[in-house]
């Protein structure tokens, strides 16, 4: 058995999400990789090097850079239909977009943001925002998976050993464009891959306060600063902060929650993190039910106090 | 143009779902259920749309048992114009559904096709674009803004580290995330009016899709339960709390 992992890259890197996503292919059979783009040379060597993948399939044409799903998808669909048994996706933003489109080319269906591999064809998957676990058997000859990235292990960046090959697919489908993107930049680490997370609500009331509170709390602690739903609606946190079923889901050692009530959706973003800390001045707000440590009060006072005394 | 606008009904997401004892599935026995939250934005945007002159009639589509019906009557309270209604008792998977989808499409030839980027039940997020592919068509998920200009759509997306644009040729796909804008309410006025509007029922056999499903469920179980936590006193303890668990020193 053969899977094809998407190497999700970024300014000549490999991200850490490709990395989770070869450890739940590994459990499937032998690790191919895929690197699509522009001027991917480096990317395809430091793919070839992660652990485990022993052969790197590069698509080095402009029609592939930033991951057009139009161009990309029969890429993927016809090395996937002439050498593999899966491809396998990270859940991310990319992912999602890329392997459903691939899925449909194959005529299979696919099984997303998968938890755990049970054998060749049964995984397990979150269903009802993480209210319920589905383990589903998959009935395709090629089968197509995203996976959870925070369920698996990062492979390891060195040890491997792959061949590097070059393929080409069809190019440009002529259907789309990109335009432009506006990413946000930050100093902080990235909230997916980030050991402490420390996430705000609608409670911090202003844009100003939220940042002015939590920012300094985050740097103390080296964490990634993230945000419910409520505070992203609000404006006091761009919209790729938000964690939740519909935004991010991060499992972090620790993650620490200021003046968020815990609805069942933010809940789906962040229930799996090691430790949980709440501080909320509503001491029956849902989110003290998923805290190892609870603190009832102000965040107005206690986020500071916090702050200095770390 | 012409838009089209699937719909899922789904149990309402204020409702905190039990799994059955039995591990079957999901109780959706006398709860709540909803248009899907993504669907009401998809329905909101294409009534903007129309609104500015940009598109001409709406016709929503629900495939699903025949209760999807009020989801549709929803939708047509809104602003849509006409609905049509796939009936199935049984579960049909994204994969199908997208292949129903697509022979609407080349039945009704939208100029473009607005869904949720995902239902809250099966959390799949894949239809949108597996129509995208079956079409042959230029997708724009997970969208936070669209803007049509002639015979092509430029589409915001939402990306893990912001923002992007990519322009698309029509007949194009959309699907919507949750800021793309806020869905009205259909007024009282507007539902009974809803109700006059025309409904058309079919069937999966009549658009010759086979809907046997491709993934089987073998188990549904709760997710593991968290230990109970502490609250603690004050800002001291709490720090004495987390450096317990070793993650700061």
């Amino acid at each position: 058995m053969i899977a094809l992992v998407w190497v999700e890259h970024e300014d000549g890197a490999v991200k850490d999400a490709t990395l989770a996503t070869v450890t739940a292919a590994a459990k499937l059979g032998e690790v191919h990789a895929l690197v699509a783009g522009a001027g991917v040379g480096s990317v395809a060597e430091a793919a070839a090097k992660i652990a485990g993948v022993t052969k790197v399939h590069v698509a080095d044409d402009s029609a592939y850079d930033h991951a057009l799903a139009e161009n990309v998808a029969p890429l993927v669909a016809g090395i996937v239909s002439d050498h593999c048994d899966y491809f396998v996706a990270p859940a991310t933003t990319t992912g999602k977009n890329i392997a459903p489109r691939v899925a449909a080319l194959l005529d299979v269906m696919q099984v997303s943001d998968i938890l755990s591999v049970e054998d060749a064809d049964t995984f397990t998957r979150p269903i009802y925002a993480g209210n319920a676990i589905a383990t589903v058997k998959s009935g395709d000859t090629k089968k197509v998976l995203t996976v959870r990235t925070t369920a698996f292990a990062k492979a390891d960046k060195e040890g491997g050993n792959g061949v590097v090959e070059p393929v080409s697919g069809p190019g440009d489908a002529g259907l789309s464009s990109f335009v432009g993107a506006d990413i946000a930049h930050s100093e902080r680490p990235e909230l997916t891959s980030a050991k402490i997370i420390v996430s705000g609500g609608r409670a911090f009331g202003s844009s100003d306060q939220f940042h002015a509170l939590l920012e300094p709390l985050a740097d103390k602690l080296g964490a990634a600063v993230g945000a419910s739903r409520a505070a992203v609606d609000a404006g006091y946190a761009p919209n790729d902060y938000q964690v939740g079923q519909t935004g991010k889901i991060v499992a972090p050692e620790l993650y620490v929650a200021v003046g968020i009530s815990g609805a069942i959706q933010h809940l789906a973003g962040m229930k799996d993190s090691k430790t949980i800390v709440a501080i909320n001045k509503d001491e029956d707000a849902p989110i003290f039910q998923v805290a190892d440590i609870g603190l009832v009060g102000d965040l107005f006072k206690l986020v500071p106090e916090l702050t200095e005394k770390l | 143009m012409k838009l089209l606008v699937p719909v899922k009904r789904v149990l309402d997401y204020n409702v905190k779902p039990r799994v059955k004892a039995d591990g079957t599935g999901v109780d959706l026995a006398n709860v709540k259920m909803s248009m899907n939250p993504f669907d009401e934005i998809a329905v909101e945007e294409a009534i903007r749309l129309k609104e500015k002159g940009a598109a001409t009639e709406i016709v929503a589509v629900s495939i699903g048992p025949a209760k999807a019906q009020e989801t549709l009557r929803t939708a047509l309270a809104m602003g849509a114009d006409r609905a049509i209604l796939v009936q199935s008792d049984d579960e049909v998977e994204p994969l199908a559904v997208a292949k129903i989808l697509a022979k609407i499409a080349e039945e009704e030839q939208p100029g473009m096709i607005i869904l949720g980027k995902q239902a809250i039940d099966d959390d799949s997020n894949q239809v949108g674009q597996m129509l995208g592919a079956l079409l042959g068509w230029g997708q724009g998920t997970f969208a936070s803004k669209v803007e049509v200009e002639g015979d092509s759509v430029s589409v915001t997306r939402e990306v893990d580290g912001g923002l992007e644009t990519v322009k698309l040729k029509t007949p194009a796909i959309v699907t919507t995330d949750l800021r793309l804008n806020e869905p009205r309410y259909a007024t009282l006025p507007n539902i009974m009016k809803a109700k006059s509007k025309p409904l058309a029922t079919k069937s999966p056999a009549d658009y010759g899709v086979d809907t046997a499903p491709r993934l089987t469920v073998l188990k549904v179980t709760e997710p593991s339960k968290r230990q109970a936590g502490v609250k603690v006193g004050s800002v001291d303890e709490l720090i004495a709390k987390i450096k317990e668990t070793g993650v700061i020193g």
